[in-house]
């Protein structure tokens, strides 16, 4: 029961982005940010749009937000788990912490949970190394977790008003490859 | 990389923060003209300042080995065999991507250069899927020469041995990705020359795959086939769509009926396939290996090209008229030349709002094709359902056209098959056939042999040049010579990727029989200036376009001709690799040459396009029954992507 | 401002006792070229690394007559180790926004782009409500400070997860809106930069000691460190000590006093300057953190005793399999070899002869890759290898 993307609004917001920078390309990356933040994905149809904007070919900004980390253009979860892989999060114990947001989020890395709720990937460094083991949850930094802490945090989330129902992660509009239609 | 045409123009700027469409200097363009001193191996030389190593070595006869370079293309810098040693730098340079502004020695063979060519060669066979062998490229793929060169005699570095699907959605072009070395050559020609945006690298690190948008098979991608990634792939990761075997099959069949038309382009070129100089033309030392080959008759494409003139000048007289003197104000004015299928598609795509201005008249081939199957099998009393039409074509864009479904006005399939140059120059030598050393043997009638005319279509400026050389004569009564000597139209000539000419009509002369059913006089001409442009390279069309679409020079057009390969025809993606400007430039030389040698280099004056008009066309161009199988119309494609 | 960053521990820093304003104040005071001749003369060199010389950088986009011209802030602070940028950015964004500024006097520049990788997003809003105050208190605007005709702005343009887009080419590339794949250089930045325009890209922490050094003069700067590494340095310091955090040190410090001070002694080795950077085993921890000896961007990650040195290889080459742009040869393949050897050492199916092999490779890819992600990515691979080959062997 997902509502469709409304496309006209995306590209407005597209344009409004765009428009701080004159509608030239340097605005791409900002662009894509602000889709990714939005919609949880940037599907064919928002690319198409951008690059409409933009002047370039869709292709192009295909092959930008494939690029960088934060613009996965695959749809994600509301909140995103990045945990940091690199080494002084691993001499601080990552391995256990990994184990344990897996289990409380009930996914593997690279995962989406079904409910559209989460999504847990590995990071580079945070540049949270003398608080290891770190991750971020969309902007939201966590340092110094324990498998404890990281329990508490994944609880806390849950309750956020954002996720408090279930069902209202899959009522946001979700760019992806497959876009749920509207059932009549 | 940094494509400024890219920036849209079409807005007002709303902020000042940044400055679109700046061009990418190069730091030394202020001191142009002066030299600096340069030692290559020992040996010293001077070249003119910002020149690269690599160009600096080819100028002393030093070979430096290159994969993502290419003569046509922006640096990318990206492959690393070219790596040279510069004193005085840490690490080695890459020779095609660093310009001499100080003096200095290179060394371009020392160990550590020749280590890191081996490992980039290594690295690279180490990713790379599938045996020499069996590839299409066999004998003619950089990578394979350069293996061979440096003695790669194993995989050092492992090998893939799980190939991924190979793409062969498109009617023209197939990618195999298990060959891609991620040189983006292709993505270059794909968004820089050819401003088409097909193929771009995705993801990043050893994940990094040239891909389409979001990965979709190419047939249903904003791709207009002309190939012009494949003249620049280094290896067999872009190739034609294959058609040899089946045109052998019908060659096989005793049943079948098998017709070859020739285009001018593949024969200004097949000598490349057999060692021979670019530009030594193998016309009639062709027909004769085709006919051996077992083609039952061989065709000049000229003829329809010739045709194509009438047609297409009778049509831009028309739009004239009603514009001019009937003051019909919807007339899609200037009128395009629609014979090049790349540039087709890509008006289709970008600019479907300009489909009336595409001119109706179906692009040489398909006429032929069209005419094959009616007129020619009538003369034969052959059954058009036994007749295997074949087009050998510099181009991989007429494999889709001869597929388009509107393309069967014979009630066949016009044309069956579309061959490019190589494919052709793979045939023959399967069949042991040595091409530059056969007799020559002229072509078949009914049809029969050439135009000046028709032969210059395979330059860009040619259609415009004959259609011209027609359209002066039939209108002004004098001939062209004592217009422009010779006949030769040079303004329109040349390789600029754009060209705006004005040809006055000072007087006028009778309406010839041809065209009298159409316009009672020239009256209506006399003093008028005609103005027409010519555009290669869908890049440059582009610019055309939107020049157009904002009212600039070129909305003021007649008439204007568009190819969408660089060079036109004979520099089209069915052409023999490699390619370059010297190449091009060597081709179309042949093919002017072969127009001067002509004694007929009018289309009007073609005996079999008279012929044809008298017997079967009889009312004429752009009448009933030339609408019907000569002309043809457009799809509104667009840019959208589903 | 994050609050974690406040958990940071460390020493005193300099730039605590620095003043927001007085830089640029006496910078403003003196002509342009006195500017660069300051930053010249004190040999600050560049604080992300590659330590090139900060003054003539400047002197180079000064000369240069096109405009306009612009400062670029390079807080893409993604190198494993390091986060005294982030310490910087959080607690002394004015300092940082005052060298952008004196820096765009110097060179003729009137816009400054702070490019923050996109882990840092929670710094955004302190950083640009930070340029909204110093807007209002006239230090960045227009006709700053009362000077005339003296107009800078400072933007903050954010990344998106890419560690290759702090090589300054690359962070244009992706500021003018492409991937972040680093250009051919000649031409360099200072030159053809950002839209083809003279830019100077220069390390967060090294804009923050400029005001510093125009507050407390040339000779102090020089008086601090050693000849060729001047000035103080902060190094982010983690892994197994007593007190991981940023701390000022000056260049030339060495291993071992360092290690003391954070209590890191009983280390077995350290990672010197992140995943770029080279492993220095305990034999050698008398050497010096300067740029005449062990150069670094200052990250300092502490290996305690009973760490598996293949583990640290392992991590290091996944990261840079990760993060490779992917447009050369050498660092797009040649990475995911060494991974995959990594992998065959730590299982003791790697031969002898291989292990050359990947050594050679190494090797050819520290000098045949397009930028310096390639030509570092195997640094510390091959120290652990010279050093650690009991451990590598024994398997």
């Amino acid at each position: 029961m997902r509502p469709v993307v409304d496309y006209a609004r995306l590209r407005e917001e597209v344009m409004e982005v765009a428009a701080l920078t004159n509608y030239n390309r340097a605005s791409l990356i900002p662009v894509l940010r602000t889709v990714k933040e939005k919609y949880r994905g940037i599907d064919s149809e928002a690319m198409q749009i951008i690059a409409d904007v933009l002047g370039c070919h869709p292709v192009e900004v295909n092959a930008v937000a494939t690029f960088y980390a934060f613009l996965n253009p695959k749809p994600e979860g509301r909140f995103i788990f990045r945990l940091c892989r690199t080494y002084s999060c691993e001499l601080a114990g990552k391995e256990e912490i990994a184990k344990q947001l897996s289990r409380n989020l009930g996914i593997g890395f690279g995962e989406t949970s079904a409910d559209g709720m989460f999504s847990l990937e590995w990071a580079n460094c945070m540049g949270m190394c003398d608080q290891g083991p770190a991750m971020l949850v969309n902007d939201e930094i966590h340092t110094k977790l324990t498998p404890n802490r990281v329990a508490v945090i994944v609880q806390d989330y849950k309750k956020r008003p954002e996720a408090h129902t279930p069902a209202r992660a899959a009522e946001q509009p979700l760019l992806g490859e497959n876009p749920v239609e509207c059932e009549s | 990389m940094a494509d400024n045409t890219c920036l849209p123009r079409r807005r007002a700027p709303l902020s000042q923060l940044f400055q679109p469409d700046l061009p990418r200097e190069t730091p030394v363009a202020d001191a142009i003209g002066a030299t600096i001193g340069v030692t290559i191996d020992g040996m010293e030389t001077k070249v003119p300042l910002g020149t690269t190593i690599l160009e600096a070595a080819k100028s002393m006869g030093v070979r430096i080995p290159t994969l993502c370079h290419h003569p046509d293309l922006e640096v990318a810098g990206i492959c690393r065999i070219c790596v040279v040693e510069v004193e005085g730098q840490k690490t080695l340079q890459a020779a095609c991507a660093y310009p001499i502004t100080a003096p200095v020695r290179i060394k371009t063979y020392s160990k550590a250069v020749r280590i890191a060519r081996r490992h980039v060669l290594d690295l690279l066979l180490s990713e790379h899927c599938g045996d020499c062998y069996s590839c299409i490229r066999n004998g003619i793929c950089e990578l394979q020469q350069l293996a061979e060169e440096y003695g790669v005699d194993g995989f050092r570095f492992g090998h893939v041995e799980e190939p991924v699907a190979i793409d062969d959605s498109s009617f023209s072009i197939v990618r195999d990705m298990n060959k891609c070395i991620r040189c983006r050559r292709c993505v270059r020609t794909s968004i820089d020359v050819q401003e088409v945006g097909v193929l771009e690298a995705m993801n990043r690190s050893n994940k990094v795959e040239i891909s389409t948008f979001m990965q979709k098979p190419l047939g249903n991608e904003i791709c207009i086939n002309c190939g012009q990634c494949i003249n620049r792939c280094p290896t067999a990761a872009l190739y034609a769509n294959p058609a040899l075997d089946q045109v052998w099959k019908a060659l096989d069949d005793p049943n079948k009926h098998v017709v070859i038309q020739t285009a001018p382009s593949p024969r200004a070129a097949m000598g490349e396939c057999f060692g021979l100089a670019p530009g030594t033309s193998v016309t009639y030392q062709m027909n004769t290996g085709l006919k051996r080959m077992g083609f039952d008759h061989v065709f000049d494409t000229n003829f329809t090209a010739d045709l194509t003139i009438i047609e297409e000048g009778t049509e831009l007289v028309l739009r004239l008229y009603k514009a001019l003197v009937e003051g019909e104000t919807s007339v899609a004015l200037p009128q395009f030349t629609s014979c090049s299928p790349g540039w087709v598609k890509y008006c289709e795509h970008f600019y479907p709002e300009f489909i009336p201005n595409l001119s109706t008249a179906k692009s040489p081939q398909q006429m032929f094709g069209a005419l094959i199957k009616t007129f020619y099998a009538d003369k034969l009393g052959l059954d058009p359902k036994n007749i295997v039409s074949v087009a050998l074509m510099p181009c991989s864009a007429k494999k889709f056209e001869c597929n388009r479904p509107e393309m069967v006005d014979s009630g066949y399939q016009d044309v069956d098959f579309g061959l490019t140059t190589r494919e052709l120059g793979k045939m023959f030598h399967q069949a042991g056939l040595d091409v530059p050393t056969m007799p020559k043997s002229d072509f078949d009638d009914p049809f029969g042999g050439a135009t000046g005319s028709g032969l210059i279509f395979g330059a860009t400026g040619g259609v415009m040049e004959s259609a011209l050389r027609t359209v002066i004569e039939l209108v002004t009564g004098r001939k062209v010579e004592s217009i422009f000597e010779q006949g030769d139209i040079i303004p329109v000539r040349g390789f600029e990727g754009v060209r705006y000419v004005e040809v006055k009509i000072p007087d006028v002369g009778p309406v010839p029989d041809i065209l009298k059913h159409l316009v009672p006089n020239w009256d209506w001409l006399k003093g008028a200036t005609l103005k027409v442009a010519v555009a290669h390279g869908t890049a440059n069309a582009k610019k055309v376009m939107e020049d157009i679409k904002h009212g600039g020079k070129f909305s003021h057009c007649h008439f204007i001709e568009f190819m969408a390969c660089p060079g036109g025809c004979l520099g089209g993606g069915g052409q023999p690799i490699p390619t370059s400007k010297e190449i091009r430039a060597a081709r179309a030389k042949a093919i002017y040459s072969e127009d001067h040698e002509l004694d007929i280099r009018k289309s009007y004056e073609n005996p079999a396009v008279v012929k044809v008009y008298e017997e079967f066309l009889t009312d004429g161009p752009c009448g009933h029954k030339s609408h019907e199988l000569l002309h043809t119309h457009y799809v509104a494609r667009g840019k959208h992507i589903e | 401002m994050s609050t974690d960053a406040i958990k940071t521990q460390g020493n005193t820093l300099t730039f605590s006792a620095i003043p927001a304003g007085e830089g640029l104040r006496k910078a403003l005071a003196m002509p342009r070229v006195d500017i660069i001749d300051m930053v010249r003369d004190s040999k600050l060199k560049g604080r992300g690394g590659a330590g090139f010389p900060t003054g003539i950088k400047w002197n180079f986009a000064a000369a240069e007559k096109r405009t306009p011209k612009y400062v670029m802030c390079n807080a893409d602070e993604g190198e494993p180790g390091t986060f005294k940028d982030r310490l910087i950015l959080s607690e002394y964004a004015d300092l940082v926004m005052e060298g952008m500024t004196i820096g765009g006097r110097a060179i003729g520049a009137s816009l400054g782009l702070i490019y923050l990788r996109a882990e840092y997003a929670y710094l955004r809003k302190h950083l640009e409500d930070t340029i909204k105050r110093r807007k209002a208190e006239n230090l960045l605007g227009q006709n700053i400070c009362g000077v005339e005709g003296f107009n800078f702005n400072i933007m903050v343009a954010m990344g998106a997860g890419a560690y290759v887009c702090g090589e300054e080419t690359a962070l244009i590339e992706s500021l003018e809106g492409f991937r972040g794949e680093p250009r051919n250089r000649p031409p360099f930045p200072v030159v053809s930069g950002f839209l083809n325009r003279p830019s100077v890209v220069n390390n967060v922490e090294t804009l923050a000691w400029v005001p510093c050094i125009m507050v407390n003069g040339v000779d102090w700067f020089k008086s601090i460190g050693t000849n060729n590494s001047t000035g103080h340095k902060l190094f982010s310091v983690s892994g197994d000590c007593e007190k991981p955090g940023v701390y000022e040190f000056p260049f030339g410090i060495t291993v071992a006093d360092l290690l003391k001070e954070v209590g890191g002694s009983d280390a077995k080795a350290v990672q010197i300057g992140g995943a770029s950077g080279r492993c220095v085993p305990k034999k050698d921890f008398e050497r010096r953190l300067a740029f005449e000896d062990v150069p670094t961007g200052g990250s300092v990650i502490v290996i305690g005793p009973g760490r598996d040195m293949l583990d640290l290889a392992h991590n290091i080459m996944d990261f840079f399999v990760d993060e490779s742009c992917g447009q050369c040869t050498p660092c797009r393949v040649g990475n995911d070899k060494l991974l995959k050897g990594v992998e065959m050492l730590k299982a003791g199916t790697c031969s002898d002869e291989y292990l050359d092999e990947l050594k050679g490779l190494a090797n050819t890819m520290q000098v045949a890759s397009k930028c310096g992600l390639g030509q570092s990515s195997s640094v510390a691979l091959l120290s652990i290898i010279e050093h650690f080959g009991d451990e590598i062997h024994g398997r």
